[in-house]
């Protein structure tokens, strides 16, 4: 499998699936 | 002029003052250098030795240095919140505990990965050429893993603030 951060748009849209991730993460940790 | 005008003020004015100089270096080399260094290559003669020589060092030296301040600013605006925001002791330091460690782990990549396999690169330290070829890949994934990351870290620091706790459920 390509490594996603080889391209721009690869790197962009991993920090934006990232952002999502932790949102939820930080969403289930204050009990929200 | 009160301590909090110094703490919250100065103290997040200069905080994003430095973020915007790092990451903005941190997006120019990201965005615009690597790809222009590449189209260079490919030229005949090759035209990117003026960017290598006089415009990356000069870039790497206020991206390393700005990484620093920001990371001390922010330490600073954290004040006696600092354990519990990375600590995740206090539910309402999570985001901001989430971003403060994204920026850490970035502050990591630029002094550890990034900027010493770019003195390599650059020919500041001595380096043959598969020492250069694999430096080149680790500074290069770090870089792009910082970028990566810096989309989530902005995204905790200006949602960290009380007016947008709701956006959490709180």
């Amino acid at each position: 499998m390509k490594n996603p951060l080889d391209s721009l748009w690869g790197t962009v849209i991993s920090g934006l699936v990232l952002t999502v991730v932790l949102y939820y993460l930080a969403r289930s940790m204050m009990g929200g | 002029m009160t301590w909090d005008f110094v703490h919250y003020g100065l103290g997040r004015w200069l905080h994003i003052l430095s973020g915007v100089m790092w990451i903005g270096l941190l997006y120019y080399f990201n965005f615009v250098q690597v790809d222009a260094l590449k189209k260079a290559a490919a030229d005949t003669p090759p035209t990117g030795a003026g960017i290598t020589k006089h415009v990356a060092p000069l870039a790497l030296f206020y991206f390393r240095w700005a990484a620093v301040a920001t990371w001390v600013m922010g330490a600073f605006l954290l004040g006696d919140k600092f354990a519990q925001a990375f600590l995740f002791r206090e539910q309402a330091y999570v985001p901001i505990g989430i971003g403060a460690w994204l920026g850490t782990i970035m502050l990591f990549n630029v002094w550890v990965l990034i900027w010493p396999n770019q003195k390599k690169i650059l020919g500041m330290k001595p380096a043959s050429d598969e020492e250069k070829a694999k430096a080149r890949r680790v500074a290069f994934l770090a870089s792009r893993a910082n970028t990566m990351l810096s989309i989530p870290m902005i995204f905790f620091m200006a949602s960290s603030a009380v007016f947008h706790r709701p956006l959490f459920g709180g």
